[in-house]
């Protein structure tokens, strides 16, 4: 994605780093910003963690992105920073060292580590002070695919992110001949703390996607003028935007393939009939992604580190902070272009499969943007809104394989839980469905709202709730291919606890997009008194609403969450982040079986920074009665 | 499921079952102490500015520069917010200069409540005002502010402005403004009369180089209404005016 704003300050400040890197002897030594397993094969160039410990230096160093200069924060001098290598079940030490003049901190993303080890500021330690040194010391009891990033402040958007595989202890269940990382993330020349500012001050400040006049000409000469105004007037009665779909977009961010641009067009080499296996991490600070390989089959074997059936799709969404480790079999002598598009289609990463080093094979064009529909707006489409008409901005081809009642549709849930009035009427996509087009992908109704509309910190609330894990991210609805989707995910290894849960603690997902707060409950996490408190031992379900218009792609530190996605309770798939549609209700069982205080969040970067973060408290075992 | 993966289930049950039968009451690990630092700072204090109009007016008769800017500081909840508004007839006196300093509240997800003082630095005498009003996005997105005045001498006032950004292109925006006054009193010595005073209606194309600045051109209708109507006639002014506008949106 090539730079298309803020044109106005970049000589002054290229020619500023260039006079400070002229100073300190740095220039010349750009490349070495690129990771090692960044450049070529990967995997052979990691940090193997020991007991023996390895030291990581979080800096300020200007990067080289695409021929401009920025100023990053660096993990041991790149971005991202050097790949970790853990072996299951081994101690690991590392020492943190802090050389910027603030505080900083680094998370295990996905590591079930003691609390004190979390990484956390304010909630596990009290973070890293300038010049200090930090000794994480753990033993990590899971392996697959992670990621560790900063955790403090909005240090994560400029670069303080970097991959992390633990090896299993036991053989690895996924056979494979060569492995990389692709390590996907969104980078901005702008401060951080500007972007935040603009989104405070004009929320869609970022989006040049929005719907015109000519959208509106389109439409009425599809849907006729009555359906388009309609359809306008409905959304202006909201006072939304269909159009929102990334709060920050390529209009600032180049979105980064290990650290690359598009136009540097990392590349993984294979030899024809190997299988490849392909570790996505998605660290960016903001953007979804759309991941496919033009020409290779993509067989998801891990998802969020832990194993899962195999499932052979064309295209996966990879929310932020989720990884996906896929096996590809490239048969051909040629390139593959890795394409991952962001889903407002604003941009994108690129790499390429190929057998030798400088090939490349064709880049896909960018897919028109998607727009958000009644569906995600939570409405009821009993209310007379859908009476028959054709709405601009539904999808509208309809979808071989994804009809209600068809694959992929997980069964209505147990329903062990009282007074939730799941609906379960709509399994059939009978009476909800109507004649609208595209709205047979649409999962069932799960639930509807009740009267608390959260107070002036939330907009709207999602009056349909409908159970969404099977159905696809937003912008894939149409596209004629297999897309990964939740209710497709079974875990490798079942679940160790199975017992039913004793208590459901629902949670809303609330949001003013006018305002930019984010929060749950239309409460930020200043506002809230009382962390969620959990016994040790028990067993939770946590419900989410998304009364939002926005995905949330929703992170729980220390014990991983069950999805309840349709799989039996044993293969309930492990997460440790989980995107929420616009008006979904979803849940996922925990075992609090790790004492501490966790953070469960929003891992867009800025909605949690502005609140929508909550402490979750798991009390400590009982002390045993002496005799 | 497999026989070995039951047992360690069973096994780990077992455990924790055995811990949680130990005692009846549940012990609660410690909150992390009051002097760490906050995990996210979420009360950030953002200041806003708005120079929505700063712009050249002519018509027939006069030239004028044409000022209305407003922003605020604050948080999420509560927020100071000023706004000035003024017209600078070209050769002659500042015709209009207003200024208001507010405390404005969220009291809906789309609206401020705003109260405060307004002083009218011209015309002379100058007045001063106590005001009332609230701000947002109606339904259909249209910016609306609606705000009572309360002068000093007791003079009832109130004003309504509202406008709409119509996006021709991505950057292109054309923004169509109408804004009305009414008095519930007469003020004869600054030709206010009783009833509506006026209607404006403005027509502004603006041009988004940056969201931040956008330069615009536009069109302005005005008329004095009623009383207000008569009192302009008597003096020999015109109760009626269209006018081209060429402006500057910026903000920061």
């Amino acid at each position: 994605m090539d730079q298309t704003g803020n044109s106005d300050n970049r000589g002054l400040t290229r020619r500023r780093l260039l006079q400070a890197m002229a100073a300190l002897g740095l220039l010349g030594g750009w490349r070495s910003v690129v990771p090692a397993y960044a450049r070529d094969s990967g995997g052979t160039h990691a940090l193997r963690v020991t007991d023996g410990g390895v030291d990581l230096v979080i800096a300020r160093t200007p990067i080289d992105i695409g021929g401009r200069v920025g100023s990053a924060l660096t993990i041991n001098g790149t971005v991202p920073g050097p790949l970790l290598r853990f072996r299951e079940g081994e101690w690991a030490t590392l020492r943190v060292t802090n050389r910027l003049d603030e505080m900083t901190a680094l998370h295990w993303h996905g590591l079930r580590v003691p609390q004190d080890m979390d990484g956390v500021a304010g909630l596990s330690f009290p973070g890293i002070g300038p010049g200090e040194t930090f000794t994480y010391r753990f033993r990590p009891r899971q392996n697959g695919t992670y990621w560790y990033h900063s955790h403090q402040g909005l240090q994560q958007q400029s670069g303080q992110y970097a991959p992390l595989i633990i090896d299993p202890a036991a053989s690895d269940p996924v056979e494979y001949d060569r492995e990389y990382v692709v390590f996907l993330s969104d980078w901005t020349f702008e401060d951080p703390d500007a972007v935040f500012g603009k989104l405070k001050k004009q929320s869609d400040y970022y989006n040049f996607q929005q719907r015109t006049m000519g959208d509106f000409l389109r439409d009425v000469e599809r849907y006729g003028l009555r359906a388009t105004l309609r359809d306008r007037a409905m959304w202006g009665r909201m006072r939304m935007s269909p159009a929102d779909i990334a709060d920050v977009t390529g209009y600032t961010y180049t979105f980064l393939l290990n650290g690359l641009p598009s136009q540097s067009n990392w590349i993984g080499l294979f030899r024809p009939g190997e299988r490849v296996r392909l570790r996505f991490i998605n660290g960016a600070a903001s953007t979804f992604f759309n991941v496919r390989i033009p020409g290779l089959p993509l067989t998801v074997v891990q998802a969020d580190g832990q194993n899962v059936r195999p499932v052979t799709v064309d295209e996966f969404q990879i929310a932020v902070a989720e990884t996906y480790d896929v096996i590809v079999q490239p048969h051909e002598e040629r390139a593959y272009t890795l394409f991952a598009e962001s889903m407002d289609r604003s941009g994108y990463a690129r790499g390429t499969l190929a057998p030798r080093m400088g090939m490349s094979a064709p880049v896909p064009a960018l897919r028109e943007r998607p727009l958000r529909t009644m569906v995600d707006m939570g409405m009821d489409m009993d209310m007379g809104e859908a009476d028959g008409m054709a709405m601009p901005g539904m999808a509208s081809a309809p979808q071989p394989g994804m009809a209600m009642g068809e694959e992929g549709m997980p069964p209505a849930e147990e329903g062990v839980m009282s007074g939730m009035g799941r609906d379960r009427e709509a399994m059939a996509g009978g009476e909800h469905s109507g004649p609208m087009p595209g709205m047979e992908q649409a999962g069932p109704i799960a639930g509807r709202h009740g009267p608390d509309t959260h107070g002036p910190a939330n907009a709207s609330v999602a009056a349909v709730q409908r159970n969404r894990l099977g159905e696809r991210g937003a912008g894939l609805d149409t596209v004629p291919h297999r897309v990964l989707v939740y209710s497709d995910l079974n875990a490798l290894e079942p679940n160790r606890d199975l017992r039913p849960p004793a208590r459901e603690i629902e949670l809303h997902l609330t949001g003013n997009m006018e305002t930019f707060m984010w929060g749950f409950d239309g409460k930020k996490f200043s506002e809230v008194k009382e962390p969620i408190f959990i016994d040790y031992g028990e067993r939770v379900r946590i419900t989410l609403v998304n009364d939002t218009m926005m995905e949330h792609p929703m992170h729980l530190h220390g014990m991983f969450k069950e999805i309840v996605n349709g799989a039996d309770p044993a293969h309930r798939p492990r997460k440790h982040t989980i995107s929420v549609k616009p008006a979904e209700r979803m849940s996922f069982d925990i075992t609090a079986d790790a004492p501490g205080n966790w953070a469960f969040h929003c891992h867009l970067l800025y909605h949690m920074e502005v609140g929508m973060l909550r402490l979750v408290n798991v009390g400590l075992p009982p002390q045993r009665e002496r005799p | 499921m497999k026989a070995h993966a039951f047992r360690a289930s069973l096994a780990f049950v077992a455990t924790l079952f055995v811990v949680s039968a130990g005692s009846a009451e549940p012990r609660r690990f410690p909150l992390p102490p009051e002097e760490w630092p906050e995990t996210i700072d979420d009360q950030p204090t953002v200041t806003f500015l708005m120079l929505d109009r700063l712009e050249y007016r002519t018509d027939e008769k006069t030239d004028a520069r044409v000022w209305d800017a407003q922003g605020w500081v604050g948080g999420d909840w509560n927020k100071f917010w000023f706004k000035t508004d003024g017209v600078d007839i070209v050769g002659d006196d500042i015709e209009k200069a207003e200024f208001q300093a507010l405390y404005a509240r969220l009291i809906a997800p789309f609206w401020v409540l705003q109260a405060g003082l307004r002083h009218d630095a011209d015309p002379t005498p100058t007045r001063n005002f106590a005001v009332v009003g609230v701000q947002g996005l109606a339904p259909l997105r249209f910016d609306v502010e609606a705000t009572a005045f309360l002068s000093e001498d007791g003079d009832l006032s109130a004003r309504l402005e509202a406008e709409y950004d119509l996006l021709l292109t991505q950057r292109l925006i054309l923004q169509p403004r109408f804004e009305t006054n009414f008095a519930a009193s007469e003020v004869e010595a600054l030709g206010i009369g009783r009833g509506f005073n006026d209607i404006e209606l403005d027509l502004r194309l603006r041009y988004e180089i940056r969201r931040e600045f956008a330069p615009y051109i536009g069109v302005s209708w005005q008329r004095a209404l009623g009383d207000t109507a008569d009192f302009a006639r008597a003096e020999g002014e015109e109760v009626e005016s269209a006018a081209f506008l060429l402006g500057l949106r910026a903000w920061y």
